[in-house]
C-alpha cells in the first residue's frame, strides 16, 4: 500500500524530496494536496467562524454517497463527490437560519445520504479498496485529470469566497446588523454553503470522508487561537493545512502508515500547540484588566 | 422646521394578521433621544424592525427621514439586541466595527488608497466617541458586556447615522455601566445632532437624558415626557389593567401592577422579546 517500497528515507531532507518528487504520482499527490489545503484552509475559517463543523462533517459523508455513486456507474469519483456534496449544501444552505432547525435537516440529510451509499456500495461489484479511498483518502493514487478538476474547483471557489468576503464576513458575525444594511444574509448562507460543498468533495480525495476535519476544521480552529485580524487566521489556516498536507505526504512516502494518518495527526497536534501558545499568551501580557469583566 | 425624522399616522403593527399594538400616531424630531419602553412582547422590537425596514405596518402609514423605510438605508444605525459571544471568539472589536463601514460591500478585505484610509480613519473616529481605544483590538470573547455594548454602538456610528436606532441597549448591565452607557448615547446625540430611538426595559437610568418616552402596552401608544407619560392613569390606561406608578423621593419611578407578567418594568427574562 505505501510508497515505502519504491524508496527508503535517507535522513537528507533535499535529497529525500527530490527523490519523492521524481516520481509522478507523487508530484500529483503534492499538487492536488496544495490547492485543495490551501482552499480548505481558507474555507475552514468560515467554518469555524460560522460554527458550520456539523454541515462541514455532514457534507462529507453525502459525499460518500456521491463516490459510491460514482464507482457504481464508473465515472472519476470526484464528479460524484462533487454533485452529491453541492446538491446537499444547496438544501442545507436553503433551510432556515434557526440553528435547532438547521441541525435536525443536517442530520436528517446526513442520514439519507449514508443510507443512499450503502446501497451503492452494495450494488456495486468492484473491490472494498475503493470504499476505504473514499472513507480514509486515496491522494497517492490521484490521477491528472483529477488533480486539473480539483485546481480548478479549489480556485473557483477561493475566487468566489473573494468576491463575497466581506459580505460574508458581516452576516457571519453579525446577521442582523447585516440584514438591516441590505446584506443578503440568505443568498450569502446558500453560496457559503456551496462553496463548502464544493470544498469538501476536493477534500475528500486527500484526507477521506471520515478525516475531513483534518484539513477544514482543525488548521482553523488553530489559526483563530494564534490570530485575531480575520485576514491573518485565514492566511494562518491556509498555511498551518499546507504545511500539514505537506509533511503528511512526505511522511507517507517513506513511512508505513498512510498518509491520511499522518495529516490527521499533525493537524491535531498543530491545534493542541496552538491552545498552549494562545493559553500561555493570554496568561501573560495578554491578561484583560482586572475588574473589567460584567 | 424639518421634516420630522420619524412620522408615523394611525400606525399599526402584527404578525400574521394578528395585531400586536395599532393606532400610534406621533413624529420624532431631528436630533430628538426618544426611549421606548413597555413591557415584554409589546412590540418595542417590532417597531424598531418597522423603521428599519424589516417588517411593513399592518397598517397606517410610516415615513422614516421623509421616506417609506427600506432596509440599508445608510442613514440609520441599529443596534439590535445584545449579542453574545463565546470566549473562543477571535473577532476582534476593531474588525466589528469596521464591517459597520463597508461591511455591505462586494469583494476582499481591503479597499484601495485613500478608501482604505478613509475607513479606517472612521474606525478610529467612532471608537474614540464611544471611548473604547484601550480594548478595541480585544476579541470580543473576552470583553464585558459593557465593552462589548460600546463597540456595538461603535459599529453603528461608523457609517455616520443620522439616526440611532438601540434596542435594549442597557440590557444585561449593572447600574453603574447603564448609566453610563446611557449618558454616553446621550452625550454623542447632543453632540452629533443624532436622532435616537432607543427600546428599554427601565426608564430611570434614562429619564434625565431622553427629551420623551414613548410607551408601548397592549391597549395602545402613549409619547411624551416621562412624567407624562408614566403615570398610574395612562398607564393603566394603555394596559388595560390597573397599574399604579410610584414615584420615589429622587423621583424615580416604578411601575408596579396587579399581574406581574404585564407590569414589571425591571423584568429580564432570558427570552426577550423581538428574539424570535
Amino acid at each position: 500500500m505505501t510508497a515505502a517500497l519504491f524508496a527508503a528515507v535517507g535522513w537528507n531532507l533535499a535529497r529525500d524530496v527530490s527523490q519523492m518528487l521524481s516520481y509522478p504520482f507523487m508530484q500529483n499527490a503534492f499538487e492536488a494536496g496544495t490547492v485543495v489545503a490551501l482552499a480548505a484552509g481558507i474555507v475552514g475559517y468560515f467554518v469555524v467562524l460560522r460554527r458550520s463543523a456539523f454541515a462541514a462533517h455532514a457534507l462529507s459523508h453525502v459525499g460518500f454517497a456521491g463516490g459510491a455513486g460514482a464507482a457504481l456507474v464508473a465515472v472519476a469519483p470526484l464528479w460524484g463527490l462533487l454533485a452529491f456534496s453541492v446538491g446537499a449544501a444547496a438544501i442545507m444552505g436553503g433551510i432556515g437560519r434557526r440553528l435547532r432547525e438547521r441541525d435536525v435537516v443536517i442530520g436528517i440529510v446526513l442520514m439519507f445520504a449514508l443510507g443512499l451509499g450503502y446501497l451503492f456500495i452494495n450494488l456495486y461489484q468492484g473491490s472494498a479498496t475503493d470504499v476505504y479511498s473514499i472513507l480514509f483518502g486515496q491522494i497517492f493514487g490521484i490521477d491528472r485529470f483529477s488533480v486539473v478538476l480539483s485546481a480548478a474547483v479549489s480556485l473557483g471557489a477561493v475566487l468566489v469566497l473573494g468576491a463575497i468576503y466581506r459580505p460574508l464576513l458581516f452576516a457571519s458575525v453579525d446577521p442582523e446588523v447585516a440584514e438591516a444594511r441590505r446584506v443578503p444574509v440568505g443568498a450569502l448562507n446558500v453560496a457559503f454553503m456551496t462553496l463548502l460543498g464544493v470544498t469538501v468533495a476536493v477534500a475528500v480525495q486527500i484526507v477521506g470522508v471520515l478525516l475531513i476535519f483534518a484539513l477544514l476544521v482543525a488548521p482553523a480552529a488553530a489559526a483563530e487561537r494564534l490570530a485575531a485580524r480575520p485576514a491573518a487566521a485565514i492566511a494562518a489556516s491556509a498555511a498551518i493545512a499546507v504545511a500539514c498536507t505537506w509533511i503528511g505526504l512526505f511522511l507517507g512516502f517513506y513511512f508505513s502508515p498512510p498518509v491520511s494518518f499522518f495529516i490527521a495527526t499533525l493537524a491535531t497536534g498543530a491545534y493542541l500547540a496552538a491552545r498552549l501558545v494562545s493559553s500561555v499568551a493570554r496568561r501573560g501580557g495578554l491578561r484583560p484588566r482586572p475588574g473589567s469583566r460584567g | 422646521m424639518s421634516t420630522p425624522v420619524v412620522a408615523a399616522r394611525g400606525l399599526s403593527a402584527g404578525y400574521g394578521g394578528q395585531e400586536i399594538w395599532g393606532g400610534a400616531t406621533f413624529e420624532v424630531e431631528e436630533g430628538e433621544f426618544v426611549a421606548v419602553l413597555g413591557p415584554n412582547g409589546a412590540g418595542k422590537s417590532t417597531l424598531l424592525r418597522m423603521l428599519l425596514g424589516l417588517i411593513r405596518p399592518m397598517s397606517g402609514s410610516l415615513e422614516v427621514l421623509g421616506e417609506v423605510p427600506r432596509r440599508g438605508n445608510p442613514a440609520i444605525g441599529y443596534v439590535p439586541q445584545a449579542r453574545t459571544y463565546e470566549t473562543e471568539t477571535a473577532f476582534r472589536g476593531v474588525d466589528l466595527v469596521r464591517l459597520g463601514v463597508d461591511g455591505n460591500r462586494w469583494g476582499p478585505g481591503r479597499l484601495l488608497g485613500s478608501r482604505e484610509r478613509e475607513a479606517g480613519e472612521a474606525v478610529r473616529t467612532a471608537i474614540e466617541a464611544v471611548g473604547a481605544s484601550s480594548y478595541a483590538s480585544r476579541r470580543l470573547g473576552q470583553m464585558s458586556g459593557g465593552e462589548r455594548q460600546r463597540l456595538f454602538l461603535a459599529q453603528a456610528l461608523a457609517a455616520e447615522p443620522r439616526l440611532l436606532l438601540l434596542d435594549e441597549p442597557l440590557a444585561n448591565l449593572d447600574l453603574r455601566n447603564q448609566s453610563a452607557m446611557a449618558e454616553l448615547v446621550g452625550r454623542l446625540a447632543s453632540s452629533r445632532g443624532l436622532t435616537v430611538v432607543l427600546v428599554a426595559h427601565d426608564v430611570n437610568p434614562l429619564r434625565d437624558l431622553v427629551d420623551r418616552v414613548c410607551y408601548v402596552a397592549a391597549r395602545g401608544i402613549e409619547i411624551g415626557r416621562p412624567d407624562e407619560v408614566i403615570t398610574t392613569g395612562v398607564l393603566s390606561r394603555l394596559y388595560g389593567a390597573p397599574v399604579e406608578v410610584l414615584v420615589d423621593s429622587r423621583n424615580r419611578r416604578f411601575v408596579v401592577g396587579i399581574d406581574e407578567e404585564l407590569a414589571h418594568p425591571h423584568h429580564h427574562g432570558a427570552a426577550d422579546e423581538g428574539a424570535e
